[in-house]
């Protein structure tokens, strides 16, 4: 019977069926970081269980950890060092590898995985992390779940999970200039509701799909869980392949062989059924950005702020009316001009290499207004070193910009660093939810070229003015 | 973990579409590697006027009686959408909060609630405004058993949920402990497992 690539992955791990659409299934990467992994592995070793495989477990210091620049585990976030401390302790009395402080491949969990080869074509891969859909960009079957369940996965090397429906979004045709991966999927949201996956896996393919950097897969990932999502993937391709090898926890000699002729069947079989299916014509894609306190409330950075008059309901309009009111904004005002005080470029969505050249193409021999404060996450260490080797990290500090040590940063508030109350940033992150970057920040999404051509007009800007290259993040 | 059999009192309504968990428990709310206290800084921003000294907006549904630690609260569309944290869960749970009732949640979220004795009921929107009426100082019951939610003026309706979901919330079963039943199964599968992907275990 014709199958889904989710389908195929989901019967290699199938370890029993439970009945009622629920199997017990397989897990073969665990990763964990210091906010909620912490308490996996507490809560593990107070009930006096053991992790089964700790060589198939690894832990990244990313939520918690300070970026400025001659960091320890000391934080501005009270208490922050605790989790840092108490995960290593965690890790290293159950065995399990640490990406730490001061080991240059630390860095964001999604970001460090799929660069060191812990993420591979084919695996199971969970951590207590919303945005590990992003690893699903290489072809894996990875998903975000709670610090219960992994402690579950870590005791056990499964899970039991409900059978997703299957849902494929087809990108079809090319990408106009200037737009990429993100504006993609804050497209798909803004047209289809921040609900719009709910309860399926979501194989994204399509012509556009094939086309992108298996980086910008991952960005592309990385937000299917802003779409309410179980998680996202895509299918493994050459590129795929020409990504991972050599990478230190890929397979080597013969089993990179074997490796191969396994992969070669992760593709959704020609007559498989999916129970829905949304195609997207990437003609009509524009470089997107968001105007409210939902990722479903964006918008070409040509539009219009929407008005609640027009809503499709009272609770939309609700809605709308109560994050105009967040956002400071007014029914019908043009997104394009809107003066901006911070831009951030981070993140597991956008801190890769190919994020960081893009930007680059547009702050080099460019500055940032008076006014903006700047900053630039680079998503691991090895990021960092690569985009040193470039010179990048040389075009982000003469734009103004403030060059980062690794970590998820000001994607979120912690009670370390925040962007002020009241403040509007362009931000390269996932949510732009009430709060998430601070009390009372402002947060618009983008993609990295719109952050760096925003921060350097001051206000939100459209980066297709200042540079008509391809762009992929 | 805590049973989940039957609960009556109040519902309180927080029909917001789209509820994060980043409301539900903010990051900087998260102060310590633990389980406990959460509850305190639940829903934080929204219900403190001043969060810092922890200063109660009136205008919020939990700070007005009858509301006040509400077991059960009525909620919008993709309820605990977004960050996985547990927190979330713990958080409502510290506070007393044992049913959100919605059209739909966060599906980590919802597998969080299960995990720890709190229902995740779903009912279509439509049926959910019919207990809005009800939502006042008239309780609601809850029957995870047979599967209905009553309202005080006497109407009932029917709900579904995963079987497996079901059992873990009503016998309130260590869900570790049922897998590790299955541990010859697992050590099968992975012989098996082996010799089908050698590469991975290379």
């Amino acid at each position: 019977m014709a199958k889904t690539l989710v389908e195929k992955l989901w019967s290699r791990h199938c370890v029993a069926d439970l009945g009622d659409g629920t199997d017990l299934l397989y897990i073969d990467r665990v990763l964990l970081h210091e906010r909620t992994g912490s308490i996996a592995l507490k809560g593990l070793a107070e009930q006096g269980r053991a992790v089964r495989h700790p060589d198939r477990a690894f832990v990244c210091m990313d939520h918690i950890v300070d970026t400025r620049p001659g960091r320890g585990d000391e934080t501005l976030m009270p208490g922050g060092e605790a989790f840092i401390r108490e995960t290593r302790a965690a890790a290293n009395a159950a065995g399990i590898r640490i990406f730490d402080i001061g080991d240059n491949r630390q860095g964001i969990v999604h970001v460090v995985s799929p660069e060191q080869g812990i993420a591979l074509p084919g695996l199971t891969l969970v951590c207590p992390d919303s945005h590990t859909c992003t690893q699903g960009g290489l072809g894996a079957l990875a998903w975000g779940i709670g610090s219960s369940e992994a402690a579950h996965a870590l005791a056990t090397q499964t899970l039991v999970v409900r059978r997703p429906r299957q849902m494929r979004v087809r990108f079809e045709g090319d990408l106009p200039p200037g737009v990429g991966a993100k504006d993609m999927i804050l497209h798909l949201i803004a047209a289809h509701g921040a609900g719009g996956g709910s309860g399926y896996a979501i194989e994204f393919a399509g012509s556009a799909v094939a086309a992108l950097s298996v980086e910008a897969r991952m960005t592309l990932c990385n937000m299917a869980v802003e779409f309410a999502a179980w998680t996202g993937l895509c299918a493994p391709d050459a590129k795929t392949i020409a990504w991972v090898e050599g990478r230190p926890f890929a397979p080597k000699g013969t089993a990179w062989h074997q490796a191969l002729a396994d992969w070669a069947d992760l593709v959704s079989d020609e007559d498989a059924v999916f129970d829905k299916e949304i195609v997207v014509d990437c003609a009509g894609i524009a470089p997107t950005i968001t105007w409210g306190t939902s990722p479903q409330h964006a918008l070409p950075v040509t539009g219009f702020v929407p008005d609640p008059a027009h809503a499709a309901d009272a609770n939309a309009a609700e809605a709308q009316r109560r994050a105009l009111a967040y956002m400071g904004l007014e029914p019908g005002q043009a997104l394009a001009g809107l003066p901006i005080d911070g831009a951030f470029i981070g993140s597991c969505t956008n801190s890769r290499l190919s994020d960081l050249r893009a930007a680059a193409a547009i702050l080099k021999g460019r500055h940032v207004a008076p006014g903006v404060r700047a900053i630039c996450v680079p998503g691991s260490g090895l990021v960092k070193a690569a985009a040193e080797a470039e010179g990048l990290h040389q075009i982000f500090l003469d734009a103004g910009f403030e060059w980062r040590e690794s970590g998820c940063s000001m994607c979120f508030f912690a009670g370390g660093e925040s962007f002020g109350k009241g403040e509007r940033v362009v931000s390269s992150t996932n949510r732009n939810f009430e709060n998430r970057q601070g009390p009372g920040t402002r947060s618009h999404l983008a993609s990295p070229v719109t952050v760096a051509a925003s921060a350097i007009a001051g206000r939100i800007a459209d980066a297709r003015a200042l540079a008509a290259q391809p762009v992929e993040g | 973990m805590e049973k989940f059999i039957r609960l009556t009192g109040i519902a309180a309504p927080l029909f917001r579409a789209n509820v994060d968990t980043d409301a539900i428990i903010p990051s900087r709310e998260m102060k310590r590697v633990s389980k406990e206290g959460l509850g305190e800084g639940m829903f934080a921003d929204w219900r403190y006027s001043d969060v810092a000294n922890r200063v109660e907006n009136p205008d919020f549904v939990l700070n007005r009686a009858p509301f006040r630690q509400a077991p059960i609260l009525l909620a919008g569309a993709n309820f605990g959408c977004g960050s996985s944290r547990e927190h979330a869960v713990w958080a409502l749970k510290d506070y007393g909060v044992r049913c959100v009732i919605a059209p739909s949640f966060g599906a980590i979220f919802q597998g969080n609630c299960v995990r720890n004795g709190i229902l995740p009921l779903v009912l279509p929107e439509h049926e959910l405004a019919t207990l809005v009426d009800a939502a006042g100082p008239a309780p609601l019951t809850v029957d995870l058993d047979g599967q209905t939610v009553h309202s005080a003026d006497g109407r009932t309706l029917s709900f579904g949920i995963a079987p497996a979901d079901r059992e873990m919330l009503l016998e309130g079963l260590d869900a570790i402990g049922v897998t590790l039943k299955r541990l010859p199964a697992i050590k099968e599968f992975e012989g098996a497992y082996r010799t089908r992907h050698p590469w991975m275990f290379a």
